[in-house]
């Protein structure tokens, strides 16, 4: 009977997390999937046909018969989306690079620090989510604009004779992002370096490695799993990001989330905002599987 | 104990005033802030001796082998190493290699090029590392394991390779940090053995640090005993043994009976002490003032229990009875409390398999040992 008890456990213990991916991911994609195989309509909701079972299952399989791929189909044909994923992508991957650099001698910093002073700065990383995002985000707007702080502390010092245009271009992007999303990229990495033993350093050097070669050979492999799942955490979210380019960057630029706003807000057309959601997605489960891939291979290592 | 082969009988380079020290700590003290670690240390170690540094932890064994590696630098005094004075230079360029206590092995490395990673650090050709590693793996028996991780290997193997990566160098010196500390220990006393028998094949210096005072005794030439950063005794395992310095040393070494008693008699190598419950005759070269109190340390082993009086019961003699037994098997440890209340440890060997009437609890005996079995400690 205990046997039997504790099997019906494990397997409620597995099936939580296969009941909350169904709730909160598979259902909603498969409406946002089903939605971007329909036709705009000047309706509630916008799009048409919506299914209802009351009109039978020849009705439903009447409806099923409209459902099309013309909205895949263009997206292709306005070259305004292909620039807007190659743009985001690029955007992405610059501020993530940066977002490493400066990132991984905080950590390192850090994982190096006195052992007693590691929460204080470990709660220094994080204390910026005490204010909200939006708001920190408008800061950097008071911070960058023209007549701007920045501007104003760089003038009044004479490095500058006029002001730097930062504001609407993509370096306020790339320093929205990377500020923004900063500390997701320090905690895994400092994670991977705290867990490290001292003694493998000293055991590099005491082979014959100059400290710096040392960290290129041990510390920085070792960190390798943290430095990838940092990648990944900046990378996929600053992909779709909207509010930072929307606030900091200029009309011109372009990036899939502003895209995607407009067209599910100004142009009211669900359907192909959809689609170009199912597409981001896509396009992102490269990335997601390439980390999966590291993890397994990581966890194969510790074993 | 030890079996000592002819060469290594005539092995003592510390007895002959002619022999150079290959490693020389001269006046050497490190500070931690406020924490003396190592106090104004001098010691000499020599060419192709198995050197072991005996402590508990915290009495700055450690720190004195981290600044032979170059991990820590001496706050004063000096470090010659074959004639030269390494304390400036860095761990990376010192011909001294170490094995951690930790093993520190890479993990994301193959046992082979863990083993090789010094020799790619030095530039050495290809081929001739792999000629090196393969040398290595099979002097730790490893060869089958080349291709592993460190994580896929026991603790025994992993031990192994450590060795192995910290000789693959051919250093002059090999520091070894509680070496097998993580092993258990029928597979520590196959290691203690393995590792003297390298060192005398390899013809390397090679310096230990350890707590363990059996693991110094089995496999060292010579032992320092540290406390408080300073060394209070450098001399072979017989010696500090037999005839530990202080009280320190009799105590921190194996099993020790301390007997308290005032100098009566001293001079022409004999001592003679009184007021406890021996009146202790013995044979010394120490010269105590008379009058003034001292202490004899004798080990368990060296007292006699007798049910009989021996020859001249006013020497070196007490009556007792059996407080507590312990059987070992190889042996029998009888505590015995004397007529002032004290106990003492005697250990008797069983020679016999069988003994038809052997001493039991309460009993009275008579503990004895002889003039020259024990010391007279001077502090």
């Amino acid at each position: 009977m205990k046997a039997l008890g504790s099997s019906i456990f494990s397997r409620l213990v597995i099936i939580v997390p296969y009941v909350w991916l169904l709730l909160f991911f598979l259902i909603p994609f498969v409406i946002v999937f089903r939605i971007s195989l329909s036709t705009t309509a000047i309706a509630q909701p916008p799009y048409e046909p919506v299914f209802s079972l009351a009109d039978g299952l020849s009705g439903i399989i009447d409806n099923i018969r409209q459902l099309s791929f013309d909205n895949f189909v263009w997206l292709t044909e306005d070259a305004l989306y292909f620039n807007a994923y190659l743009s985001s992508i690029k955007i992405a991957g610059i501020s993530t690079l940066l977002t490493l650099l400066i990132a991984y001698p905080i950590a390192y910093g850090m994982a190096q620090a006195p052992r007693t002073w590691r929460p204080t700065l470990l709660m220094l990383v994080i204390l910026p989510f005490w204010t909200s995002f939006l708001i920190r985000v408008y800061a950097w707007i008071a911070i960058l604009k023209p007549e701007g702080l920045l501007n104003q502390s760089l003038l009044s010092i004479g490095v500058i004779s006029e002001p730097l245009i930062i504001l609407n271009t993509n370096w306020a992007i790339y320093i929205g992002i990377v500020y923004s999303y900063l500390p997701f990229m320090i905690l895994p990495i400092y994670s991977a370096l705290e867990k490290m033993d001292h003694s493998l350093i000293e055991a590099a050097q005491d082979l014959g490695c100059p400290p710096m070669t040392a960290f290129w050979k041990i510390t920085f492999p070792l960190s390798l799993a943290g430095v990838v799942a940092g990648c990944m955490l900046v990378f996929i979210p600053a992909v779709g990001e909207f509010v930072i380019p929307d606030l900091l960057g200029g009309s011109q630029t372009l990036m899939i989330g502003k895209t995607l706003w407009n067209e599910f807000n100004s142009n009211r057309d669900w359907p192909v905002s959809a689609a170009v959601a199912t597409v981001l997605l896509l396009i992102l489960v490269v990335p997601i599987v390439f980390f999966q891939n590291m993890q397994a291979k990581a966890d194969e290592k510790g074993r | 104990m030890k079996s000592l082969g002819n060469i290594r009988r005539s092995f003592a380079p510390w007895a002959d005033p002619q022999s150079k020290p290959f490693i020389s700590f001269r006046n050497i003290t490190k500070k931690f802030g406020d924490f003396t670690a190592v106090d104004n240390l001098t010691l000499d170690i020599y060419h192709r001796e198995f050197f072991a540094l005996l402590g508990a932890s915290g009495c700055g064994k450690s720190t004195l082998l981290r600044m032979l590696a170059g991990f820590e630098r001496p706050t004063s005094g000096e470090i010659i190493l074959d004639g030269q004075d390494i304390a400036a230079i860095p761990p990376y360029k010192r011909p001294v290699n170490m094995m951690f206590q930790s093993y520190a092995l890479f993990p994301h490395m193959t046992v082979e090029s863990n083993i090789g990673f010094g020799l790619r650090q030095d530039g050495m050709p290809k081929a001739e590392i792999a000629e090196r590693v393969q040398q290595m793996l099979k002097l730790v028996k490893l060869e089958q394991f080349a291709k592993r991780k460190p994580q896929q290997l026991s603790g025994g193997q992993r031990q192994r390779v450590a060795l192995a990566r910290s000789l693959a160098k051919r250093p002059k010196v090999l520091l070894l940090d509680e070496p097998l500390g993580a092993l258990d220990k029928k597979l520590r006393e196959e290691t203690q053995f393995e590792l003297m028998d390298l060192q005398q094949q390899l013809g390397l210096t090679f310096v230990v640090v350890t707590h363990d005072q059996e693991e110094a005794m089995t496999m060292a030439d010579r032992i320092a005993v540290m406390s408080h950063g300073k060394v209070v005794q450098v001399a072979t395992p017989a010696e500090i043994y037999e005839a530990p310095n202080s009280r320190f040393v009799a105590d921190f070494i194996g099993d020790v009976n301390i007997l308290e008693g005032s100098v009566k008699a001293a001079g022409n190598g004999r001592v003679e002490l009184s007021g406890g419950d021996f009146t202790v005759r013995a044979v010394s070269d120490a010269a105590p003032a008379i009058g003034t109190s001292a202490a004899f340390a004798i080990r368990p082993e060296k007292l006699k229990v007798s049910r009989t009086a021996p020859a001249d019961p006013a020497v070196n003699t007490s009556e007792g009875e059996i407080w507590d037994i312990a059987y070992l098997g190889d042996m029998t440890v009888f505590h015995v409390k004397l007529p002032s209340g004290k106990v003492v440890k005697t250990s008797m060997l069983n020679a016999q398999r069988e003994v038809e009437n052997p001493i039991g609890y309460d009993e009275k005996v008579w503990v004895s040992f002889a003039e020259t079995a024990g010391v007279v400690l001077r502090d």
